[in-house]
């Protein structure tokens, strides 16, 4: 038994696996023809075990997991190989076999907690069928079940919250409530696709928890689908490393982080924020200041902090309330402080970074510095001037305009589709009347050299390119008028590690060429720690601690910064360093 | 929703103060002004000015209106020029037709629309689906009035199907005790009278659905196939619920959040589509003596059937937004 011919090595002693993938091919028919997501994907899941796909997205990790819950998009099917549950190839049974199945034998829980709850139905109520559909439990009997489900999922007050909708569930509580349900009726496997990916860290950090408990009581086998190496090595036995539809790499979460054999998994490991910091740390440890260097990026290793008497940006208690309509017709509504006293400086030439959790006001803080937003009091002054309603003359707006530019977290939705890469980029030197158009072609081309893009893409639109470029092409534009400081709200959390790392060193590269400052915001800490050199933790609209980097980081005074350090992924991993 | 009805009730008397100062002001701004219409184009100068004394038309402006308002508050919405009957009254009497005719042709639209559309979206790029798109854009081309000369001559004359005009049979006697000819019908227990009343509905409201019945019938089918490639319906796949329950809870619910709100913009629809209609089939209800009322220039009765259509429109959107709010327990919240 142990000669099974699997890429993952049959366990010593082991059965027949729980689910077996052989030679998987998965294609979809597109109006250009048919495409293969998946190529001759092989590994197995043992009972009671959590196996980790690890890959960024395209690298077929998805398509994979709903292959095995049949429940690929419309256009999809498996084109080759199998797929055995209990050693019987699934992809025989036809959509009414496999329909049978869900639920009871292969389980999910999804990515997006607030799009994968019915919302015109009581939370309770969507357990309460899935429990009746599948024969477990009826009526007053799978009410009561209901709420012990979601009590075991780590709901608090279940009875009341079973008669609730999504809509008054926070991210957390409907990430629980789907775990409830995908655990529901038991299934021998659980599929969770990114199942923490839209929560902040340390919400992330309670719910892996619980699954992990939950799965381990009831000895679910699990499916962990991340595109996080760290998260993955943490949470799963075995790790799956896909690229490009195919498995390159499969084995022990362990010796996958130590001893990586394929060039991309070695890729993947130096990206990963999570275990970038962590390197990091443990170099320091060692001493080995070699690997710390080459690790962290140019400008936060090499730079040092400029001058703090030549601030470029004053944030001097500044506080920000917003007025919340009330609910009645007659009702005042209350008032909401966002930002609350908060102030800090930075130093030109400096990476300023905002870490907090959703709702901690960092964002407000970004669209206030950008002067789109007033504060309600305080001043921020930029180069000695104060930003906002006070400046009496346009001309000085529109200097700060040109001096301070924004990148945004989404390169999706931030690029107008119907501009080319060549207008969009030129767009702020048209506005602000720069040049002939001969000189902004010059400009354009040097910018798109600048952040490393070909000038074949200067005719293309958004939509034909990667979100890795997107986001260069959002950098170009930011810098085609010569900013001072540049203001990045999450620029880089919606992109693949690899990538992330990639335009993290960019950002870097650009500011020790150009002098740039940088205010960045971030729910990342892991990204923080790699590009800032100065930090302040925002919580509820207050900073709770500033400092520089590696002060907070490697010392934090308040135990939220504590806990937001604890949560980051990868953390208690042996790692090896300098290899 | 207790409060969501007020509120909304409230809003209507700016609403309706507002349309009331519009319609006094179109009604002054008509050629030769109320007095020639009153009297006709040949009226002597000394007659118009001694009905322009007698009803206050010489006086300024905002002083008539004060004291039109003043009187439709009192329920005086004045006297018909054509039949020297009360506005209040002719409306009253003809209401019921017109109420009977709407319902109905809403019951086509919405019964025959919402599975038309729901089959469409299932089987989506097949014969069925593209069958039901040419036919809802021409079921949204077609003029009402077009329509329903077709379906007369089709289906009355040519086929005998059906009566041609009027509300029942001249040859029926039966008892009004509300002036729905239908419910009529069944309280009295004279059936025979219920059903003719229905036959001679079926026609007209088939007319006046098609262009509703082809707008609900798409947007189903639009929402319809948004709504099955939403995350929530692969997680209900995904945790293994039956089809009927998936179908009904999860799709249909979800999918006629878009479809309510065209429903409650139809009625708008249907009403300005009963003028037509109801003159077509010589239909006795508001939309046909509202016809008339143009073209001979009956004031009072525009205005005060203008206002109360208004009315009826609200409450049939106040209705819509109400059962929205069942629908969506999300709207709820935010109210």
């Amino acid at each position: 038994m142990t000669t099974t011919s699997g890429p993952g090595e049959a366990r010593p002693g082991g059965t027949t696996p729980l689910l077996s993938i052989r030679d998987l091919e998965v294609s979809f028919r597109t109006e250009q023809g048919t495409t293969t997501a998946v190529r001759g994907a092989s590994f197995d899941v043992h009972a009671g075990e959590t196996v980790a796909i690890v890959g960024e997205s395209g690298s077929g990790k998805s398509t994979t997991a709903m292959a095995v819950i049949g429940l690929l998009a419309q256009n999809g099917h498996v084109s080759g190989g199998q797929i055995l549950f209990e050693g019987k190839d699934i992809t025989r049974l036809g959509g009414a076999g496999l329909a049978r199945m869900r639920g009871t034998d292969i389980g999910m829980v999804p990515q997006d907690p607030m799009s994968n709850l019915n919302p015109v139905v009581r939370v309770g109520a969507q357990i309460v069928e899935a429990l009746e559909d599948n024969g477990v439990a009826r009526g007053a009997e799978a009410r009561r079940r209901t709420v012990e489900l979601l009590e075991e999922a780590g709901l608090p007050d279940a009875e009341r919250r079973a008669q609730q909708y999504p809509h008054e569930f926070s991210g957390g509580m409907r990430q629980r409530a789907l775990i409830a349900m995908g655990l529901s009726c038991r299934p021998r496997l659980l599929i969770a696709d990114e199942p923490t990916s839209a929560l902040d860290v340390t919400v992330q950090r309670t719910i892996l928890d619980r699954l992990e408990q939950l799965t381990g009581e009831l000895g679910t086998a699990v499916l962990l689908i991340t595109h996080d190496l760290g998260l993955a090595a943490e949470r799963a036995s075995r790790v799956v490393v896909m690229y490009r539809g195919e498995v390159v790499e499969t084995g022990p979460a362990a010796q996958l982080l130590t001893d990586p054999q394929h060039e991309y998994t070695r890729r993947l490991l130096a990206a990963a924020p999570s275990l970038a910091s962590r390197r990091i740390q443990i170099a320091k440890q060692s001493g080995a200041t070699e690997a710390v260097a080459d690790d962290l990026l140019a400008a936060s290793a090499e730079a040092p902090p400029a001058a703090a008497d030549d601030p470029i940006v004053e944030v001097d208690d500044v506080t920000k309330v917003f007025h919340l309509r009330g609910e009645g017709l007659f009702s005042r509504g209350t008032d909401f402080t966002a930002v609350d006293h908060v102030s800090f400086t930075i130093p030109r030439g400096s990476t300023m970074a905002i870490v907090g959790e959703s709702g901690s006001g960092k964002s407000t803080v970004a669209r206030m510095m950008l002067d789109l937003l007033p504060p309600t009091s305080g001043t921020i002054r930029f180069n000695g001037e104060v930003v906002g309603g006070e400046r009496a003359d346009r001309r000085a707006e529109v200097r700060f305009r040109r001096q301070v530019q924004p990148i945004f977290q989404d390169p999706y939705s931030s690029l107008d589709p119907l501009y080319t890469i060549y207008r969009t980029i030129e767009e702020p030197l048209r506005a602000h009347g720069e040049g002939s158009a001969a000189d902004r072609r010059e400009r354009v081309l040097q910018l798109m050299d600048d952040v490393a893009l070909s000038p074949d893409l200067l005719r293309r639109y958004p939509g034909e390119l990667s979100g890795g470029q997107r986001q260069r092409v959002a950098i170009a534009r930011a810098l085609a008028l010569n900013p001072d400081l540049v203001v990045c709200d999450e620029a880089v959390s919606a992109l693949d590690v690899i990538v992330q790392s990639q335009i993290l060193h960019l950002l870097a590269d650009l500011q020790q060429r150009l002098g740039l400052s940088y205010l960045f915001i971030s729910h990342d800490l892991a990204v923080v720690r790699q590009i800032a050199d100065q930090v302040c933790v925002m919580e509820r609209g207050r900073i709770v601690e500033q400092g520089s980097v590696d002060d907070v980081f490697d010392n934090p005074q308040q135990p939220y910064t504590q806990a937001l350090l604890d949560a980051i992924p990868g953390r208690s991993l042996a790692l090896a360093v300098g290899d | 929703m207790a409060r969501l009805v007020l509120q909304r009730l409230a809003l209507l008397i700016p609403t309706l103060f507002g349309l009331s100062i519009l319609l006094f002001l179109w009604v002054r701004a008509l050629p030769g002004g109320p007095a020639t219409a009153l009297l006709g184009e040949r009226a002597t100068p000394e007659a118009v000015e001694r009905l322009n004394r007698l009803y206050g038309f010489d006086q300024p402006l905002h002083e008539q209106y004060v004291r039109w308002l003043g009187q439709l508050l009192q329920g005086n919405f004045g006297v018909s020029s054509r039949t020297r009957l009360p506005v209040l009254e002719e409306f009253l009497n003809r209401f019921p037709a017109t109420i009977e005719l709407t319902i109905l042709a809403l019951v086509i639209a919405v019964g025959v629309g919402i599975p038309l559309g729901y089959v469409a979206a299932r089987y989506r790029g097949r014969f069925l689906d593209h069958g039901t798109v040419v036919a809802s854009l021409i079921g949204v081309t077609i003029p009402v009035f077009f329509l329903a000369f077709l379906l007369k001559y089709l289906f009355a004359v040519q086929l005998g199907w059906f009566p041609s005009a009027g509300r029942q049979s001249p040859a029926m006697i039966a008892t009004h005790p509300t002036g729905f000819y239908v419910l009529d019908g069944l309280l009295t227990r004279e059936w025979d009278a219920a059903w003719d009343a229905l036959l001679h509905l079926v026609l007209p409201a088939l007319a006046l659905g098609s262009i509703p019945l082809a707008i609900i019938a798409r947007i189903t089918r639009a929402s319809v196939i948004e709504v099955q490639s939403a995350d929530y319906v692969r997680t209900a796949k995904a945790k293994g619920l039956k089809a009927p329950r998936l179908r009904r809870r999860v799709v249909l619910r979800n999918a006629m959040l878009p479809v309510a709100t065209t429903i409650g913009l139809q009625v708008g629809l249907l009403l300005s589509g009963a003028v037509l209609t109801e003159t077509v089939f010589a239909f006795n209800g508001i939309g046909s003596f509202l016809a008339d009322a143009v073209f001979d220039l009956d004031y009072a009765v525009l205005q005060g059937f203008i206002l109360f259509i208004a009315v009826v429109y609200a409450l049939a959107n106040l209705a819509v937004d109400i059962s929205y709010g069942i629908i969506d327990p999300r709207m709820r919240a935010r109210r």
